[in-house]
């Protein structure tokens, strides 16, 4: 979706900049309340500066700097913000009223959209606006999802199945079906997407809750630590005889509050947490809260379906092993024939492995006079007949198998009305071994005994064997195998790193799943799997504290992803499943479960990394402010500077310009980590101790030498433009 | 550093470190009601105990009716030493005839006994009676030891527990500790101190004739007993300025003068000094009493309070180096093994290994620093003697500073040297290791606690850098756990710098300091530091038994103690409900290199951030003027 609605940056920023100042309203201001002490500090400054004898430019420039701090976190804020509401605007706009042809007492009745009720049906023909969200009640049709996915290329829904379910808001594009309401106007998947954008159900999640505890008593920690360095100060102005020396003016103090209180992460907090859910809608996953992305670093099991997910979802064949006596090429040649006519998976990919591994072309077959035997499920194989002489052919093309996929493939084979002349020259089959051994009998040849070992032994391998026949001669069998797709077990070596352990779940028997999860590299498998027995995994691994992520699409699923941590349900899946996750995968793509585990570890990350960050600073801020504030105490001489100007180991040029450029550090730090926040820190999968290692190197270590450096440019700046002494 | 010395601080961390496996084990056994050598004799009592006192051993509390335990026990001992204190005059045990104590100093010396801070502001042998030095100081030693390691085992065991409500039992942990852990190992540390010579005896003080009567000044007193003040003027001493106003240099030092102080409206600033009067001195009284036996409690159990003012500086107190160093080994052996038995309780030894080494290079780390600059001449004193002031000449420098820092890292507080006295960076280093928490070998129990707050705002900050929620010890941080760990932490930091600003702002705190200057104000800084932290090592120089700070420690020093048990219990009972997750490739591991100084890095920029101004206008800056030749 996001990939297709265009932003103009300009307009972003604009609208952000209005935003932060929006922001300034203490309505909003009290929800972040680091940020609420420095706007406080900042109002204080300001009335302050209408006191007698307060208007100077050190403290106009200090008030100057505490707002734009303020504004600064705000505009943060308003623009992890805006690309959302830019989204929700252009979602907005697709919930317009459309009327539904609403069926009521079996008859069709014009309704406004928006007075649906669960429980209605309606219908909705070809380039019509789907009104509600809905499960598809009767028929079939090839649907426009791209508002919300942003895919332009049409999906088919049918009825029945996974993939029933429809969507407000989007367009049929062929045929007609009658669809029951799910969700009422208001509460629909589209308003959900909007809301979720839109932050409004933004809550605080967990570990932002904890983290913001931390930081707001570190804040008040650092207002007492301030407010007991006058006294102090005072006691020893008295001893040294120096009335007045120390510099505890307000403005003074609070601008060491506000630059020892962590605003770097305070400012940017609220903006990580929307970038990451930001993040997640553009890699084109919905997340129903904040506490899903957070839950999905942490995860500790993976559950994954087989089919789709590891493995390419059809068996493909792999190999041709002859029967005793028959060349490998010819076997090759007859399995192709026999496929030629194949539309599903398999069989194209007997064609294709003939293709590449025998050099036989396709078109050689078209010059043959051939009739094609498709496959059902009562003789269990399918292939051609060759004749000597042209045969009448059914148009395989118009076949509406070619839409509707596999799954209608089986229940409606192509009719073959026309019936053949002649008498074949050859009659190639290939099907499961079985139903062969028995046709080949039938016909008078004899399938070997060697053969049928082999046929078991792939299957023992977790193989599917084809035995290829020519009438009553056994020709050999084709391996077929699901294949696992090409990178994903470096994925899950990638996962096992972050200390995600993997489990696939299939249908297969123990065989053949055990040799995918070995060829795949899974941790674990569940064989012969029943929804229920996800669901009790998912318990058990909870028992024991761990936290779980499962896909899933089908309504058999539903009750697994209600349960699991992490939910994620697949944008073609059923009603009922979209709604049991917390996340919903637009592009229907299993293996962004690991992207989205990533994107919640970065959330985690950023926070922690800011944090860390932002402590260090405080350590230069000491050193700027502190011989600043104290520099002239105990001087020995009037004028003379006393031992705490020895801090002052930046040689900041005046206590002005030094407490000046902790402010304005302070303030632009701030701004220079809007893009770490947006975009996240990186995450490698590395092992917990060297990723701590590397990130308190760089925020931790870095934190502590980056702000010496450029309060000391701030500060050579200011003094070179003359707005500090 | 001499040969016998470097043999010393060998021996003083070998025998600790080598001691803290066997004792540690000894005390895990215990605690978990294993059998031990010692059951023969001490389990029938400890059944006995139960049966009269009606407790049902098996019975577990939550971690608030733990709490409620812990502080209703210190709270009937507060009663009770309150009551002795006040009444010690007509009490049994007093040969010295000792007055009853003000209501003040009563109330701080009882909330300081029983809060294991064993702070004292009186001079112990010319204060308290041998009943009150025995049944509410010794008593308290012992108590308030045991019932702070009974809370780090409710600790421990809970950390250790998954899905369940309950921590222990409070009771059970208390007898358990006292009979087969405090008491033995008090009674065995005892023999040879007094083998040694330290005095263990319940006869009254003798009286000595002296070879050279002399005059002294003593404060004049009115016929009811009260001390007469008188006002004065203010002075400062201050540079000399020439007519330049540059200061006028002596022999390299700037000369100083006295400067009569005046307020802006240029009237004298007055000052409420005693008036003395000449006394003529000819006998000298000999104090004695029991100490061998106060001398162990008070050292293996973090005490600190000693019979003596000058506490382990005294000859009788500590008459030998052997005793010397058995007195020293004694401060640490104890919280050593205490973080071994933690790791055995939670089962994660190498956690606790990694706990002791980041104790111990803070501890090593803050003896050298202060070792350092007391082992160098001052600056303003010609010579090349190192820092003598205010040391023992038969103790000498190293000894001195390795028990400065050893009792301040180790919440114990006894002193043999005077802290006030330190050159100013190395008494800071006593400060900085209070001020941190006295975390390091945590004290008994208490400065653990404090150790394991920090850890977990370790854990919570670098958890989140590695992109997990974080996890202690397999149990995940929420909101609860987090905002208990920061109450922990900083409550006992705010309740040490607010009262030292009320401090030097009132005249009854300033009217206590002894020396002025930034001096002045590391000594306020220092005793609400200590009070805060439960250490209850003085700094010296500050008059503090007086109203003022009486009871401004006796509340911090109940916050100071009080406030980390209960965020300390309130954490683990929280964390013993939750299910313990097993750990995985991407869980955060707590120990290690890497761990270690992260953690390192925490506390001391936490400690850092929070006390580095007040340590400016203090230390650092009398360091710097003590650079420039200015004494206080």
């Amino acid at each position: 979706m996001s990939t297709k609605i265009e932003f103009k940056y300009s307009e972003l920023f604009r609208q952000a900049v209005i935003d932060a100042f929006k922001k300034l309203h203490p309505r909003d201001e009290i929800k972040n309340l680091v940020m609420f002490v420095v706007w406080l500090g900042s109002i204080w400054t300001t009335i302050i500066l209408f006191l007698p004898g307060q208007l100077n430019l050190f403290n106009i420039q200090i008030c100057f700097w505490l707002w734009f701090t303020c504004l600064f976190a705000n505009f943060a804020e308003a623009m992890a913000e805006g690309r959302g509401k830019a989204h929700a605007d252009a979602l907005k706009k697709m919930r317009t009223k459309t009327m539904a042809r609403a069926i009521v007492d079996d008859k069709e009745v014009q309704i406004a959209s928006s007075d649906l009720k669960v429980g209605d049906y309606f219908v909705c023909e070809a380039g019509e606006l789907i009104p509600a969200d809905g499960e598809i009640e009767e028929g079939i049709a090839t649907v426009d999802e791209s508002a919300i996915t942003g895919e332009s290329a049409p999906v088919v829904r049918e009825s029945g199945g996974d993939r029933s379910a429809v969507t407000g808001g989007t367009r049929v594009l062929s045929d007609r079906i009658v669809v029951r309401v799910t969700a009422e106007a208001g509460h629909s998947f589209l308003d959900r997407m909007i809301e979720m954008i839109e932050g409004a159900r933004r809550q605080k999640t967990p570990n932002e809750i904890a983290l913001n505890i931390v930081l707001v008593s570190l804040t008040a920690l650092f207002i007492v630590v301030v407010f007991v360095l006058p006294p102090y100060a005072h006691y020893n102005e008295n001893q040294a005889g120096q009335k007045g020396v120390v510099l505890t003016s307000i403005p003074v103090l609070l601008s060491l509050i506000v630059c020892l209180i962590p605003t770097t992460i305070g400012g940017l907090l609220s903006a990580i947490g929307i970038a990451g859910i930001d993040r997640l809608m553009r890699r084109n996953v919905l997340a129903t809260s904040g506490r899903a992305v957070e839950a999905a670093g942490d995860v500790d099991v993976l559950l994954l379906d087989k089919t789709g997910t590891i493995t390419l979802g059809n068996r493909q064949a792999t190999e041709f092993i002859p029967a005793p006596g028959v060349k490998v090429e010819e076997l090759a040649e007859a399995a192709q024939l026999a496929s030629l006519a194949d539309e599903t998976p398999e069989g194209r990919s007997i064609a294709v492995l003939a293709k590449e591994k025998y050099g036989l072309r396709g078109q050689e077959v078209a010059e043959r006079f051939a009739t094609f035997v498709p496959f059902t499920a009562q003789t269990r194989m399918s292939g051609v007949d060759l004749y000597a002489e042209p045969q009448p052919q059914p148009d395989v093309k118009k076949n509406e198998m070619a839409i509707t996929g596999r799954s209608k493939a089986a229940s409606a084979p192509p009719s073959l009305a026309i019936e053949p002349t002649g008498h074949p020259i050859r009659c190639i089959r290939k099907g499961a071994a079985e139903a062969m051994a028995k046709l080949v009998k039938e016909k008078g040849g004899q399938v070997d005994q060697s053969m049928m070992n082999k046929v078991d032994e792939i299957s023992r391998q977790g193989g599917t064997p084809l035995l290829v026949a020519d009438g009553g001669r056994p020709l050999g069998i084709i391996h077929l195998k699901d294949i696992v797709k090409g990178g994903i077990k470096e994925r899950f070596a990638q996962l096992r790193k972050m200390g995600i352990s993997t489990v696939m779940i299939t249908g297969d028997n123990k065989l053949t799943a055990a040799a995918i999860a070995a060829e795949a590299g899974v941790d674990d498998y569940i064989a012969q799997a029943k929804p229920e027995d996800k669901l009790a995994r998912i318990r058990k691994e909870q028992e024991g504290g761990k936290l779980i992520a499962m896909i899933g699409d089908g309504t058999n699923d539903a009750p697994a992803l209600a349960q699991a941590d992490v939910g994620v349900a697949m944008n073609t899946g059923t009603q009922a499943a979209r709604e049991a996750g917390n996340m919903v995968d637009l592009d229907s793509n299993p293996t962004k479960l690991i992207e989205v585990v990533e994107i919640g570890k970065q959330l985690l990350m950023t926070r922690g990394a800011l944090t860390t960050f932002s402590i260090a600073n405080d350590v230069s801020k000491y050193f700027a402010i502190l011989p600043a504030m104290f520099g002239l105490l105990y001087a020995a001489s009037a004028g003379g500077r006393g031992p705490l100007d020895k801090l002052n180991i930046m040689y900041l040029h005046s206590p002005q310009s030094a407490i000046l450029a902790a402010v304005i550090f302070n303030a632009l730090i701030i701004v220079a980590l809007i893009p770490l926040a947006l975009k996240g820190v990186k995450y490698r999968p590395l092992g917990a101790a060297v990723i701590l290692r590397n990130n308190m190197l760089i925020y931790g270590i870095g934190g502590i030498i980056v702000p010496f450096i450029f309060i000391k440019l701030i500060d050579m700046l200011l003094v070179l433009v003359h707005l500090a002494p | 550093m001499t040969t016998i010395e470097i043999i010393q601080i060998v021996l003083f961390f070998g025998l600790g470190i080598a001691l803290t496996p066997p004792v540690g084990r000894f005390m895990a056994k215990v605690y978990k009601g294993e059998k031990t050598i010692l059951h023969p004799i001490f389990h029938p009592i400890e059944n006995v105990i139960y049966r009269l006192t009606g407790i049902d051993p098996n019975e577990e509390m939550t971690w608030l009716t733990y709490f409620w335990a812990v502080l209703l026990f210190a709270t009937v001992g507060f009663a009770a030493d309150l009551a002795i204190f006040m009444t010690q005059q007509w009490l049994p045990l007093n040969p010295q005839k000792l007055p009853n104590c003000s209501w003040h100093l009563a109330f701080m010396q009882a909330w300081s006994f029983t809060c294991n801070a064993d702070w004292q502001s009186y001079a112990g042998e010319t204060t308290m009676s041998y009943f009150s030095q025995i049944f509410a100081i010794m008593v308290h030693q012992f108590l308030s030891g045991a019932s702070g390691l009974a809370v780090l085992v409710a600790v421990g065991r809970a950390l250790k527990r998954a899905s369940v409500k309950t921590v222990g039992n409070f009771w059970v942990d208390l007898t358990r500790g006292l009979l087969y852990f405090v008491l033995p190992i008090s009674v065995l540390w005892a023999i040879p101190l007094a083998w040694q010579g330290v005095p263990q005896t319940w006869k009254p003080y003798p009286t000595a004739s002296l070879m050279e009567p002399y005059t002294t000044q003593v404060q004049k007193t009115d016929d009811k007993g009260n001390n007469v003040t008188t006002n004065i003027q203010l002075v400062l001493q201050a540079p000399k300025l020439d007519a330049k106003g540059q200061p006028m240099m002596a022999n390299g030092a700037a000369v100083m003068i006295d400067v009569p102080q005046v307020d802006s409206k240029g009237l004298p600033i007055m000052t409420n000094v005693p008036v003395m009067v000449d006394a003529k001195v000819d006998t000298q009284p000999i104090p004695i009493g029991p100490v061998a036996s106060l001398e162990s409690i008070k050292q293996l159990f973090t005490n600190g309070g000693g019979w003596y003012n000058v506490n382990s500086a005294h000859p009788y107190e500590n008459p030998t180096p052997l005793t010397n160093f058995l007195e020293l080994l004694a401060i640490i052996v104890v919280p050593m093994a205490q973080v071994y038995m933690f790791g055995l309780l939670v089962g994660n030894k190498k956690h606790a290994w990694c706990l002791f080494n980041v104790m111990l290079a803070l501890f090593v780390l803050s003896f050298i620093v202060a070792w350092y600059y007391e082992s160098r001449p001052n600056p303003v004193m010609a010579g090349a003697m190192p820092n003598m002031e205010g040391k023992e000449q038969r103790i000498g420098v190293m000894n001195s500073v390795l028990w400065g820092t050893s009792c301040t890292a180790i919440d114990n507080g006894s002193v043999n040297s005077m802290h006030d006295s330190w050159m100013p960076l190395a008494g800071m280093m006593p400060m900085w290791n209070i001020m941190i928490g006295e975390m390091l070998f945590g004290g008994i129990g208490c400065g653990m606690y404090c150790m394991l707050f920090h850890v977990i705002i370790t854990v919570f900050i670098a958890g989140l850098m590695i992109g997990r929620t974080p996890e202690y010890l397999g149990k995940k941080l929420d909101a609860w756990v987090a905002t208990w760990a920061v109450i922990g932490v900083l409550v006992p930091n705010a309740a040490c710098l607010l009262p030292t600003a009320l401090a030097v702002e009132v005249p009854q705190g300033l009217s206590s300091m002894n020396n002025g200057g930034p001096h002045g104000l590391s000594e306020v800084l220092y005793c609400f530091a200590e009070a805060a932290n439960n250490n209850g090592s003085a700094f010296a120089g500050l008059n503090a038994n007086t109203p003022f700070y009486n009871i401004g420690a006796g509340i911090v020093i109940w916050i100071g103690r009080f406030i980390p048990i209960i965020s300390i219990l309130a954490i683990v009972g929280r964390l013993a409900s939750k299910k313990t997750v097993e750990a995985s490739a991407g869980t955060l591991p707590t120990h290690g290199l890497t761990f270690g100084l992260t953690l390192t890095g925490v506390i001391c920029v936490v400690a850092a951030l929070t006390f580095f101004p007040a340590l400016c206008l203090g230390p650092i800056v009398e360091h710097g003027l003590m650079l420039a030749g200015r004494a206080f």
